[in-house]
């Protein structure tokens, strides 16, 4: 059973900005439809009357207090940019704001 | 142009405002670093800004507690479970290539907002009901330089100042119950009004703390469906949202009339050239893949929580317009203006709190005192007079103790100057107006004695010699001769 075909590789991978080889594209179409064919497996759960959940662990309501701790290696960060301009980052032309 | 002159097809246009809100907390929403508006390009930075690996967000207390109590102020049901997710797309001023918005449960839906629309013309008003979509919390974006080019296209590369990127924004959507420019403006007119009311956001357009985005479509009044929808950004005042509305309503239709057709698209307002120019043609609906953030839990906001905030509110600017008019007598023109800003509002309040006259205290804040902020370009919690002592003013006028031409001699420098009672100041400068007959009868006597021949002249008819004689009156008592009574017994005088 096939859960995944090529187009929709091809889109994934696009929506994620990675290029693929078409031999890439082959393999990844197998390897995602089992790797979904496995998670396929929970739906013979009877999960009939249990309400969904978005949470995995059993907690809510964690928020911090409005208070400033400013972060005191700016330089450090700056530094691990692949590109920057001063300080600022640097980043490459922008060509299509929808791409 | 045709002599057949088919039946004018009536239009309507259909106008939804997506709005956001920048929240004036010191901290941002998931990180500890400032909010500061201006500070040095990437100043303002931190892992968890940048989006690092292995770091941790952990949600502002401030931003929830401001979220639903703005959601309460927009009459939105309060979400009892509430969650946050990963919006994903990639731009360079998005560091981590998704933003932690909310999607399918926001902490605030189904709520509604009342406009009220003024009539120049008439002095009246016309109220209308705004719904409210939904309110959701959600992370900014940095900010782009472009390089090269003032512009996107012809730049050479792009920088980016990471300091907005986690600043808290509520984006609040309306439904699309809004039919012309006007009631876009007042919507956000009225929503910035509540921000300030709140002091959760300083809603200021030009330093781009409330954005506000533009769906509109034009339809044949009376067809149910939708037309095609076009997106309107790059406003930045509600005159721009007016504006940039009535020019696509007027472009849509001639389109729909040439029989051309309307691509669903963003356009952006061009304040320059007045009108609207299409930034990108949106090829089906973008595929942000959300999925609940594993990082942040879900908000459970408690009734007792949502009903102490509730009562944390202040009086909103709609809830005072209707006092001002109802309680105090005051036309919609004149409450309007008095509840536009909340510290004026605080202002006019704590003045007539002192048993005062309130259309009077208004005329002052509204008249020479707003002109005063005005061309000072001042705020009215700057100003030197203390509300108590603008009523003392306004009581001492009442009172006859003073002329209002002296008040308003005075205020420049009660403006200025702080002083202990108003009271004491005119006495001690001999400015107490001087009502008394006998004393006023007794300087027109002598002035008519000492001008016989413009009596003379007044009696044969040059009736405007009146102002002469009213002038060398108050010259006489340096301004302080009650004007009314002194005319009227100089009337009488002159009439022999």
């Amino acid at each position: 059973m096939t859960s995944i075909d090529r187009e929709q590789v091809k889109k994934v991978a696009h929506l994620a900005r990675l290029e693929l080889t078409p031999e890439e594209e082959v393999a990844f179409t197998s390897q995602l439809s089992r790797i979904l064919d496995y998670a396929e497996q929970l739906s013979e759960l009877d999960t009939e009357g249990v309400p969904p959940t978005t949470r995995a662990i059993e907690t809510s309501n964690i928020t911090r207090p409005d208070t400033l701790e400013p972060f005191p290696n700016r330089e450090a960060l700056l530094s691990e940019a692949p590109e920057r301009d001063d300080e600022f980052f640097r980043v490459p032309q922008i060509l299509d704001s929808e791409d | 142009m045709s002599t057949a002159a088919p039946a004018k097809t009536k239009y309507e246009a259909v106008i939804g405002l997506e709005t956001h809100c920048q929240l004036n907390t010191a901290t941002k929403i998931f990180s500890p670093i400032s909010t500061e508006f201006g500070a040095l390009p990437n100043s303002n930075i931190s892992p968890i800004c940048l989006g690092y690996p292995g770091v941790l967000p952990v949600l502002n207390e401030t931003v929830l507690e401001y979220a639903v109590k703005a959601g309460l102020a927009l009459n939105c049901a309060i979400a009892p479970y509430s969650k946050f997710d990963r919006k994903q797309y990639f731009y360079p001023d998005l560091p981590k290539n998704y933003q932690i918005s909310q999607f399918d449960l926001p902490i605030a839906e189904h709520g509604s907002l009342e406009i009220e629309l003024y009539d120049k013309k008439t002095g009246t008003i016309e109220r209308k009901t705004i719904g409210i979509t939904r309110l959701h919390m959600e992370e900014d974006a940095g900010k782009l330089v472009h390089a090269g080019s003032d512009r996107l296209s012809g730049s050479t590369h792009s920088l980016v100042d990471f300091n907005r990127a986690g600043v808290p924004l509520l984006e609040i959507v309306s439904e699309p119950d809004i039919r012309t420019g006007a009631e876009a403006a007042e919507y956000g007119q009225e929503l910035r009004r509540i921000v300030r009311y709140l002091g959760i956001s300083d809603g200021n357009m030009q330093e781009g703390s409330l954005r506000c985005d533009v769906n509109i479509s034009v339809r044949p009044e009376g067809q149910q469906e939708f037309g095609v929808k076009v997106e309107i950004k790059n406003m930045n005042s509600f005159s721009a949202i007016q504006k940039a509305i009535e020019f696509e309503i007027e472009r849509q239709i001639a389109a729909i009339e040439a029989g051309e057709p309307i691509l669903q698209e963003t356009r952006l307002w061009d304040e320059g050239g007045q009108k609207t120019i299409s930034m990108r043609v949106k090829e089906g609906s973008s595929d942000y893949r959300y999925f609940p953030e594993p990082d942040l839990p879900p908000i459970e906001v408690s009734v007792e929580q949502r009903d102490r905030w509730h009562a944390e509110l202040p009086e909103l600017p709609a809830q005072k317009r209707r006092r001002y008019a109802t309680e105090l007598g005051l036309s919609p023109y004149d409450a309007r203006v008095l509840t536009d800003d909340c510290t004026v509002a605080a202002y006019f309040e704590a003045a007539i709190a002192n048993d005062t006259h309130p259309k009077q205290v208004a005329n002052w804040v509204m008249g020479d005192i707003a002109a005063y902020l005005n061309s000072e370009k001042r705020d009215i919690t700057e100003i030197a007079l203390q509300p108590a002592r603008l009523a003392e003013l306004v009581n001492l006028i009442e009172a006859g103790t003073i002329s209002g031409k002296i008040a308003k001699e005075l205020l420049p420098e009660l403006l200025t100057q702080p002083v202990d009672s108003v009271e004491q100041l005119i006495e001690s400068r001999g400015l107490i107006q001087i009502s008394d007959i006998g004393a006023i009868e007794k300087i027109i006597d002598d002035l008519l004695a000492a001008n016989p021949d413009k009596v003379e002249q007044f009696r044969n008819g040059k009736t405007k010699l009146q102002g002469f004689f009213i002038g060398q009156i108050m010259k006489q008592t340096g301004g302080c001769a009650d004007p009314k009574l002194t005319n009227q017994l100089l009337s009488q005088k002159l009439k022999g």
